[in-house]
């Protein structure tokens, strides 16, 4: 498998905090790749830095080749590389549909003037992608009326609209409610295999992890800790005792708070 | 969808109601062509309003229009070269100060276009060789597609063409607000980071609605210079950036009839408010103002559409 996404030696850090203290990290096509370990670790500051909104200290990012790091997030978008965040950014005004139209349109050309947003083509396409999202019922409301589950899908949704080649997602399950969940990353799983993207999501439940990813990272203070498959991964007593706590207290040595 | 149809025959209404009230009261004709002229800059308020920026500074562009059709008008007495010229100025002079606004949101946006305002003001006042200070210039007789027209003639072809280009940019602004630039801009509003995430510049949107917005401006501008054949530094005063405002807030922001409403109600209030209540005026404006802020939201458009929408439900 040839790599597409690819860390040397990236570092940030915030004050004396290191959010990134060398992080090495290749990412393959096509792969699900889970960033695990616990709050403040710097999980959310490699995705942040990955699509140009942190600029790191030290180190490069590959794309496809290319070196990218530092550019900024309109670049990087354009290149293939989308996310979605762990508190959903959606346009509060618009309806779930107008949502997913303008993440269709600022893919394929915002900048007409006088066609409406909702022509009948990207009316089309935003149906058909929040249908298979499980999102179509709700089509007509107001972003800033539905669940918080909902709004996450819809926040994924739209990053997916812009059709990536790598999605990095921030908790794509956090928020929605523990019966929905397993369905929810089916639904997922479904779409991003489907459209051949190559996937990378901060996850808590260790249940998605095991069933979603195809490999896991452990981070720890700005650091890798452990790399490898789920069921490797997860069995390390280490990782266990450190991480896993948080999200499966049944399996876990040490109890962890309950994650934000 | 029936409300956005509705609203074309609202406007034709209106336009049809205009040109009798123009036909029956002479005087009106004018006070009506300030209305609509003033209407078409408040649409290019509204476009800003709905990226949730509010622009204490718009007058600069209706000046720049005004001041324009003053100066060419000798060497170019033509409506039809004047009114492209003076969009154009004022169009590229909103690209540069757009370029460097675009950059602020709220209070640094509102204030910023109104400094940029009253330097122009300065400049237009203090410099008296060329602009005649607080004196004015007056505007020579203009022709209409090559027609030289006088008295009445000629207050019906302005009040014609400020009717027509009413028309032509309500449709376009309403276009626009319908499109992918126009969505964007309320997404401005709720999540601006987001379409950086998308890969769309925020910025851009917003240059582009400010240009388009100083365009209109400045064809407002000389459509006020061409119906009072006579220009002030006073069109450049802060006054007359608020009065805008002002204007957007009473017709409400959410449809293209709206600037239009607020601008003929404006000055039918400012007229027979000046003739009854010579001194208290403004004070009249300022309650109407506090009552639409308190009672009705949506300015006197919003009244309508949900009236409209009552209406149809029944």
């Amino acid at each position: 498998m040839s790599t597409l996404l690819e860390a040397r030696g990236l570092r940030l850090a915030f004050g004396g905090v290191k959010a990134a203290d060398g992080i090495d990290l290749s990412v393959a096509k096509g792969e699900f790749l889970a960033i695990i370990g616990p709050n403040g670790a710097g999980k959310t500051t490699f995705i942040n830095m990955t699509t140009g909104y942190l600029r790191p200290q030290g180190g490069q990012i590959l794309y496809d080749g290319a070196d990218i790091t530092g550019r900024r997030p309109r670049e990087i978008v354009r290149r293939g590389i989308a996310r979605s965040f762990q508190l959903p950014q959606l346009f509060s005004e618009h309806t779930v549909e107008e949502n997913a139209a303008l993440a269709i349109a600022a893919r394929d050309g915002i900048w007409s003037p006088l066609r409406p947003l909702l022509r009948p083509a990207w009316r089309e396409e935003a149906r058909e992608l929040l249908d298979r999202f499980g999102l179509l019922p709700i089509a007509d409301r107001r972003a800033d009326a539905l669940n918080e589950g909902t709004r996450k899908l819809a926040d994924i949704a739209m990053a997916v609209a812009l059709r990536p080649r790598v999605l990095l997602m921030d908790e794509p399950t956090s928020g929605v409610a523990a019966s929905e969940k397993m369905a929810v990353v089916e639904t997922l799983a479904r779409v991003l295999r489907g459209a051949g993207v190559t996937a990378v999501f901060v996850e808590h439940d260790m249940d998605v992890v095991e069933r979603f990813a195809d490999r896991v990272a452990v981070w720890a203070q700005g650091r890798i800790a452990a790399l490898g498959s789920p069921a490797q991964v997860l069995a390390d007593p280490e990782v266990q005792r450190n991480v896993i706590g948080i999200g499966r207290p049944g399996r876990a040595g040490v109890e962890g708070p309950a994650h934000a | 969808m029936t409300l956005r149809r509705t609203e074309i025959l609202l406007a034709l209404l209106l336009a049809a109601a205009l040109i009798l009230a123009a036909l029956s009261t002479p005087w009106l004709r004018f006070v009506l062509t300030i209305a609509l002229a003033k209407g078409v800059a408040v649409l290019g308020i509204l476009l800003l309003l709905r990226a949730g920026q509010v622009s204490f500074g718009h007058a600069l562009y209706v000046a720049l229009g005004a001041y324009a059709v003053a100066f060419l008008a000798p060497s170019m007495p033509e409506a039809s070269l004047l009114l492209p010229a003076a969009a154009a100025l004022a169009g590229a002079v909103g690209l540069l100060v757009g370029l460097f606004v675009s950059r602020y949101r709220e209070i640094f946006f509102g204030m910023l276009n109104l400094a940029l305002s009253m330097v122009f003001y300065s400049v237009l006042e203090k410099l008296y060789h060329i602009t005649k200070g607080t004196d004015g210039i007056r505007v020579p007789a203009i022709t209409v597609l090559g027609q030289p027209l006088e008295g009445a003639t000629y207050g019906w072809a302005v009040f014609g063409i400020a009717l027509a280009l009413a028309f032509l940019f309500g449709l376009f602004v309403r276009a626009y607000l319908a499109s992918p630039m126009g969505q964007a801009l309320a997404a401005i509003k709720t999540r601006e980071t987001r379409l950086d995430f998308m890969g769309v510049s925020p910025r851009q949107i917003l240059l582009s609605a400010y240009v388009l917005s100083a365009v209109m401006a400045g064809c407002a501008g000389a459509l006020i210079a061409m119906a009072t054949r006579h220009v002030t530094p006073l069109l450049a005063y802060w006054t007359a950036s608020g009065e805008l405002v002002f204007i957007a807030v009473l017709g409400g922001a959410g449809g293209v009839l709206g600037p239009f409403l607020g601008a003929i109600t404006f000055e039918l209030v400012r007229v027979y408010a000046a003739a009854t209540v010579a001194d208290a005026w403004q004070m009249i404006l300022g309650t109407v103002l506090l009552l639409v802020i308190l009672f009705a939201r949506g300015g006197i458009w919003g009244l309508v559409a949900s009236w409209l929408g009552r209406r149809r439900a029944a």
